[in-house]
């Protein structure tokens, strides 16, 4: 194995000399991906993941940022296991990174059986962290702010229905947080897909959702549905008048990466180019209209600090699950 | 009306832009052949060519998209009759009689039968699309989890009866099917299951086409292999000669089918409209209903051209109607439209209410493309029908290895996993000795499909309702719908019961 690979290298070499001898340009010594990169999706097609890996895959074809396509791959089984796995399998690979989401911390610490350890993986990226909002549906005359909902809620006990992602899910753990911190005792109920969450919600099958911007912003701009309040540090642009929980005097935010990661042992020239390629590609205006658009937060965190920010996020989970009693 | 048809009138403007006209041919072209491959399917399709479309405008890009999803559906038939393997879920309920058709010599009269049906059924669901969007969208918001549920029990209710005459035989392959279904990751648990021998490759469950091609791919390919072995045997493909004379009476009796063809529209649109069911119940539950209703129901199964018009009409149809809870609801209808969801990402569109009055051009014109992508798909694909028609006559090992070819390339493509291939070889070998100890084997297929999703639909109900099963029959649209579906459930019982006194 070492040998081919060695034995590619030279190759490699022998062809990027020959090629300054034939005169053709080669920038520096830069490492350059050699074959299609494998982009795999940490979730199926359609989904939120799915649409953002297929925009920066765009993005990168569109502005010939790279001599190579990049595929993206959707393996969304076991709420991102099969993923972690099959990056696990790559180690070492150079053409292949991944789009990940909060269960990068949550799946690997739910099923240990799986053996994956986050920080062997190459930190690419963050390219941005999505926000959560309270929703309710604006028929709900009555209900204009937190306390209004948590006044709704306790009169209804447990036939309060709260949509959310499958269970043990980001919708989950907020739906936990907000049961205790206002004494509620809503019934959570799993769906396939945010999208299918808000469209509960807007059809009035459901009492309340915490879903991200994107997945409401169809029915918020149609005056559908409303957002109460957000589980970020400060208030959002698009919504404005809905207050953080901060500043309604609990200490929670939550947020979900959007971060792209190289495989395990990916070379430091491989993991410094894509390093650089996405670095481009969050400063292109499409991207940060892209941001802009879905309300989404988080500056640009690269090596070392995405590190330590995966480290950190992955110890809070810990914290979380363990509360709920999704894990001992 | 007036304001609708002339919104419409400027979808036709942008249509007939030479770009867009272009890019509408092309769509169906590639769809057509896309949908004729077994196992690559509009789904693979159109995330395929999905980047490609940043070279267009937006209106362009969702123009050609839609006509490749359309293409797709007309194509899906192709392989579902010639070869006897579905190419998509779509096509399934097509292979039941357009396969013993072909078998009989009459693939021509199959192939026209399926194309002029998806062009019945595509231009009732775009007129319908274009006058009654706005209150149907309301009808696809309103529905829940207990509506979906019983809407699936009326498509497995619509399907009593197709197994055969062993009742435990079929039970037997329904279980496998709806165990088979089970296995993957729980979203209401939020745990991995049945992920046996932990073999990572369960974790994504067992796809619909792997079982699919699996069975009707590999496991007809052992079957005739073992006839020619034996000689005597008739082949896997048998000769139809396309000739004027044939079409026109092939025609006539198409024609006489219109009731069928209707009734399959009328069905798939419906269905198609209710986000996550898309064409595949639609078209199953359209033969299910064309087999009740038949005076010769004995004939399905054997080549009754009811059986190929009804789920042919019924899946165009539901194509059309996927789109409006997409558009609208920002919701996918069928995966298709869940990536073409993903395409209006990157053109920087937001689905919702909203969509219709914010980007009138887009809607209308991709309402106006769906027109046109109906009337050039029928004019190709009966076109090349003598050229599929050619292809039935290559000899059976040059075909052989092709079609083998195909359906790992099929079941290795919507997962790019091995462990995927390997699992469609062992379905092959078991479906081969399924059949020939006489089980039936539609009933698994079917299961697989309607499965996952009737269980999330099924325990939703439940934990909303704290147990009760009566919140299948005390809302306005899940009640009668529950009903019809236990009234055809029991019906061959009553019938039985009756012709005995």
């Amino acid at each position: 194995m070492f040998k081919t690979q060695h034995t590619l290298r030279k190759v490699v070499c022998a062809v990027g000399v020959s090629a300054m001898l034939a005169g053709i340009p080669v920038i520096g010594h830069a490492w350059e991906p050699q074959k299609p990169v494998e982009f795999v999706v940490m979730a199926g097609k359609g989904g939120g993941a799915d649409k953002a890996v297929r925009l920066l895959q765009s993005i990168i074809a569109a502005d010939k940022m790279a001599p190579v396509p990049f595929t993206p791959v959707n393996k969304p089984g076991g709420s991102g296991a099969e993923a972690l796995v099959h990056m696990k399998g790559k180690q070492g690979d150079n053409h292949t990174i991944m789009f990940t989401l909060n269960s990068f911390y949550t799946t690997p610490l739910r099923q240990p059986g799986l053996g994956i350890d986050i920080a062997t993986f190459t930190p690419v990226a963050r390219m941005a962290e999505d926000t959560f909002l309270l929703w309710v549906h604006s028929d709900r005359k009555d209900i204009n702010s937190v306390a209004d909902f948590a006044k709704a809620a306790k009169a209804k006990g447990n036939k309060w229905i709260m949509a959310g992602t499958g269970k043990n899910s980001e919708d989950n753990l907020l739906t936990d947080f907000l049961n205790k911190a206002y004494g509620l005792d809503m019934k959570y109920v799993p769906y396939k897909g945010g999208g299918k969450v808000a469209k509960e919600l807007a059809g009035k099958n459901a009492d309340s959702t915490v879903n991200n911007p994107s997945e409401q912003l169809g029915f918020y701009e149609a005056g559908t549905t409303k957002a109460l309040a957000s589980f970020t540090d400060k208030r959002l642009p698009l919504f404005p008048n809905a207050p953080t929980f901060k500043e309604l005097g609990k200490d929670y935010v939550y947020y979900m990466q959007r971060t792209v990661v190289g495989a395990p042992g990916m070379s430091k020239e491989a993991a410094a180019y894509y390093e650089g390629l996405f670095t481009k590609v969050f400063n292109s205006p499409k991207w940060q209209d892209y941001r802009n658009k879905k309300s989404l937060q988080g500056d640009l965190l690269t090596g070392d600090a995405l590190m330590s920010y995966w480290k950190r996020e992955r110890d809070v989970h810990e914290i979380m699950l363990k509360e709920m009693g999704a894990i001992k | 009306m007036l304001e609708i048809l002339g919104l419409l009138a400027q979808g036709f403007v942008v249509v007939f832009e030479p770009q867009n006209l272009l890019l509408i041919i092309a769509g169906c072209t590639l769809g057509l052949f896309i949908g004729a491959m077994p196992g690559l399917g509009s789904v693979n399709g159109v995330a395929i060519l999905l980047p490609l479309t940043f070279l267009v405008p937006p209106t362009g890009a969702i123009i050609f998209l839609a006509a490749i999803y359309y293409g797709a559906m007309y194509g899906g038939a192709i392989s579902s009759i010639m070869l006897g393997i579905p190419g998509a879920s779509t096509a399934v309920a097509t292979t039941f009689d357009g396969r013993p058709l072909a078998k009989q010599g009459l693939a021509d009269k199959a192939l026209i039968g399926a194309a002029v049906a998806s062009f019945v059924g595509g231009t009732i669901s775009v007129v319908l699309f274009t006058f009654f969007a706005p209150p149907l969208a309301h009808v696809a918001l309103v529905f829940g989890a207990p509506e979906e549920f019983a809407l699936m029990m009326l498509a497995f209710a619509t399907f009593v009866g197709l197994g055969g005459d062993d009742i435990f035989k079929t039970l037997f392959s329904i279980t496998i099917g709806l165990v088979l279904s089970a296995i993957g990751f729980d979203i209401i648990s939020g745990e991995p299951r049945l992920v046996l021998w932990d073999i990572t490759g369960f974790l994504h469950g067992v796809n619909f086409l792997v079982l699919a091609i699996g069975i009707y791919g590999i496991g007809e390919m052992l079957w005739t292999v073992e006839e020619h072995a034996l000689g005597g045997g008739k082949s896997m493909l048998s000769d139809a000669t396309v000739t004027v004379a044939r079409t026109i009476s092939a025609l006539k009796e198409i024609l006489k089918t219109w009731k069928t063809s209707v009734m399959g529209s009328l069905l798939g649109y419906f269905v198609g409209i209710l986000p996550a069911a898309g064409a595949t119940p639609g078209s199953l539950m359209a033969y299910g209903i064309a087999k009740q209703i038949s005076k010769e129901p004995e004939k399905f199964g054997n080549g009754a051209l009811e059986g190929v018009v009804a789920p042919e009409a019924a899946n165009n149809a539901a194509s059309t109607g996927s789109m409006l809870p997409m558009l609208t609801l920002g919701i996918p209808g069928s995966p298709t439209t869940a990536i073409l969801l993903g395409g209006m990402v990157i053109w920087g569109l937001e689905p919702g209410p909203r969509l219709f009055v914010d980007h009138s051009e887009f809607v209308w014109g991709l309402i106006a493309s769906l027109y046109a992508a109906n009337l050039f798909t029928v004019i190709i694909n009966i076109a090349f029908i003598p050229v599929f028609i050619k292809v039935l006559k290559t000899p059976f090992t040059i075909l052989a290895p092709v079609i083998f070819t195909l359906c790992l390339i099929g079941g290795y493509a919507p997962t790019q996993d091995m462990h995927d291939v390997w699992l469609m070889i062992v379905f092959g070998i078991v479906g081969y000795l399924m059949r020939k100890l006489d089980y039936p084997l539609a009933p698994a297929v079917l299961a697989i499909v309607l499965g996952p999703l009737a269980e999330p639909a099924l325990r939703q109900s439940l934990i909303i309702s704290d147990g009760s099963f009566m919140i299948f029959f005390e809302r306005f649209y899940a009640g009668p719908i529950m009903i019809a579906a236990l009234i055809l459930l029991f019906l061959p019982l009553f019938k039985k019961v009756y012709d005995r006194h």
